[in-house]
């Protein structure tokens, strides 16, 4: 078996600067509706990065870009020094990506669903079994791995897909609603392997996600959109104060310390008083493909 | 109900460390970023990969693999064994019924082909898609594995036919080379269909407009080929139809191969092998659609 040195090998990237992704004045559109106008992003390496905002306010498409599956202008995306535009195969060997949908592979058991993504990211035979071994250990999923990924329950699956995703190694993990539909316990069991492999690896996680709670407790930073733009950046408790000194200076006497979902309102609109947009928040499409996902783990 | 104990947290193998720590062993190789595979070794390797998951799929799951036999096996039986007793399709010394094996070995291999950008719809629904675009793999080696992967099913279907062929007294070659050479025929003919469904299914996203179109081109290919019947009985639109559908190069190849027919095997196989390299790229260009 291979004794790797455990430590990442510093890919070549262009920039010295040490972000683990960079967005810079990022915009797209889909005919006329424009989903991201210019956002500007920046992921230090080795934090859990939180990306919040309603539906439709663009971090779907924002992780679309990233991930290399819209094509966007050099210079725009950078995923460790390298170009998402120029660079697309070396910027995918540097991520490991799970979607929101549930997207392990029924048909197949789970130690065959991580064998596919340690051949397609080239893993060699000599080491795909021990990695894949790894991998499925990590999320602890060893016991199960024999057994048909149809039978597993939805944290079962969740935990199956973030093996798929790690048996490359990654250095920036992008989970796109990663607990969506699951009870606490099975968000629990999901956040800490999250943790436990970020603890090991000194991964950079970049998670998208609706609970504002999850948001508050597993996430270093914060960035809250909005139409296609950050609107706020911070830690939770950062975020927190600029609304307490936001009250202050509106006169506004709430006695309550907010909570991150105060702040969550405060800056995307709660929808009452602000008509018009709540019509705008995501297509038909994606609340579909959210309420299966839901439906499937639930 | 009195009160409820705390639900205990799920068992957990490993503890959560508190904070960052040095090195640990049980993540060793997931730290080491594997080496990566470069230039044209990435087809192959991709198309392995893709075949390796179908095979994995058919092992779990033989249901397919039987009731697609059925279709095929009811065409020998039933259409195969009248017209070889009406005589009314010349096809000179050769009893009807051999004359139909290869055409139903082409056209079964045909019918799990063109469905398969159902399979990319689903895949695309169900995030497998989106996930193996964000692999280090380019569309097209993506789609050629893809490809490859819908002959694998294509070729296990083909020796099934063959099989049931063989048991209704058809007079097939088992020359082990022109057994090979046939399997490659249907799987160069099977990738061809299958990335022209992958196209088609790039362009309308949905699976019930797929659903549609394959259902309303499967036919038309079947029927306005050699298949069923030489050319030359054909009326002159069709047979001109005939020269332009790939299926017919593949009953052609399959004919002189698994029959002894006369058949122009490199014009078959040259015309095959440019329709896959067409559909690859074509289907590849349209890949992206669905990742969006």
């Amino acid at each position: 078996m291979t004794t790797s040195l455990p430590h990442h090998v510093e890919p070549a990237g262009r920039s010295a600067d040490g972000a683990a992704l960079s967005c810079v004045d990022l915009h797209y559109a889909f005919g006329a509706t424009k989903a991201v106008d210019g956002l500007d992003l920046r992921v230090e390496q080795g934090e859990v990065f939180g990306l919040l905002g309603p539906n439709g306010a663009g971090k779907t498409t924002t992780i679309r870009a990233i991930t290399t599956l819209l094509p966007v202008p050099p210079g725009v995306v950078e995923v460790f020094g390298h170009d998402a535009a120029r660079q697309k195969m070396a910027v995918r060997r540097l991520l490991g990506y799970v979607p929101q949908q549930l997207s392990a592979d029924a048909g197949l058991t789970g130690h065959e669903n991580v064998a596919l993504f340690a051949r397609v990211f080239d893993v060699p035979r000599r080491e795909r079994a021990a990695r894949v071994a790894q991998a499925l250990d990590a999320v602890g999923l060893t016991d199960a791995a024999q057994r048909s990924a149809g039978t597993y329950s939805g944290g079962m699956v969740r935990r199956l897909e973030l093996a798929q995703a790690l048996v490359s190694a990654p250095r920036l993990l992008i989970l796109d609603e990663p607990t969506i539909g699951m009870d606490p316990i099975a968000r629990d069991s999901v956040w800490e392997r999250i943790s436990d492999i970020r603890a090991g690896t000194g991964m950079t996680v970049l998670v998208t996600t609706h609970s504002m709670e999850e948001a508050d407790q597993r996430c270093d930073r914060l960035a809250l959109m909005h139409r296609g733009r950050v609107r706020a950046l911070g830690t939770p408790e950062e975020l927190k104060a600029e609304l307490i000194a936001h009250r202050r200076e509106s006169g506004d006497a709430d006695p309550r310390p907010p909570s991150l979902e105060d702040v969550f309102r405060h800056f995307a609109g709660s929808g009452l008083g602000d008509p018009g947009p709540d019509e705008q928040r995501g297509e038909f499409s994606d609340v579909r493909r959210t309420r299966h996902t839901a439906s499937r783990v639930g | 109900m009195s009160a409820v104990p705390a639900t205990p947290r799920p068992a957990s193998a490993d503890a959560v460390p508190d904070g960052p720590v040095a090195p640990d062993q049980r993540f060793a190789l997931l730290l080491a970023p594997p080496r990566a595979r470069g230039g044209l070794r990435v087809v192959p390797a991709r198309v392995v990969a893709m075949c390796a998951v179908e095979l994995q799929k058919l092992r779990h799951d033989r249901t397919e693999l039987y009731t697609r036999a059925v279709q095929p096996a009811l065409w020998l039986l039933i259409f195969g064994e009248t017209f070889t007793r009406m005589h009314v399709i010349p096809t000179g010394n050769v009893p009807y019924i051999d004359y139909l094996a290869p055409g139903i070995i082409a056209q079964s291999a045909m019918f799990i082909a063109i469905f398969y950008g159902i399979m990319i719809i689903w895949e695309r629904d169900s995030g497998v898609l989106t996930k193996l675009l964000v692999t280090p793999t380019p569309r097209a080696a993506l789609v050629t594995g893809k490809a490859f992967a819908s002959g694998v099913k294509a070729v296990i279907q083909a020796v099934v036919v063959i099989v049931i062929a063989a048991a209704l007294g058809v007079a097939l070659t088992w020359n082990p080379l022109r057994l090979l050479g046939a399997l490659v025929v249907v799987l160069l003919g099977s990738a061809f269909f299958a990335c022209l469904s992958m196209a088609i299914a790039g362009i309308v996203l949905t699976r019930d407009r797929l659903m549609g179109i394959g259902q309303a081109i499967t036919m038309p290919l079947f029927f306005g080929s050699n298949a069923l019947y030489p050319v030359d009985v054909m009326p002159g639109w069709l047979r001109a139809f005939s020269a332009v559908n790939p299926l017919s190069y593949q009953v052609d190849a399959l004919r002189g191969l698994l029959i002894g027919t006369h058949a122009h095997l490199l014009a078959d196989f040259a015309v095959l092998t440019v329709a896959a390299l067409l559909g690859i790229a074509a289907a590849a260009s349209l890949l992206g659609r669905l990742a969006r």
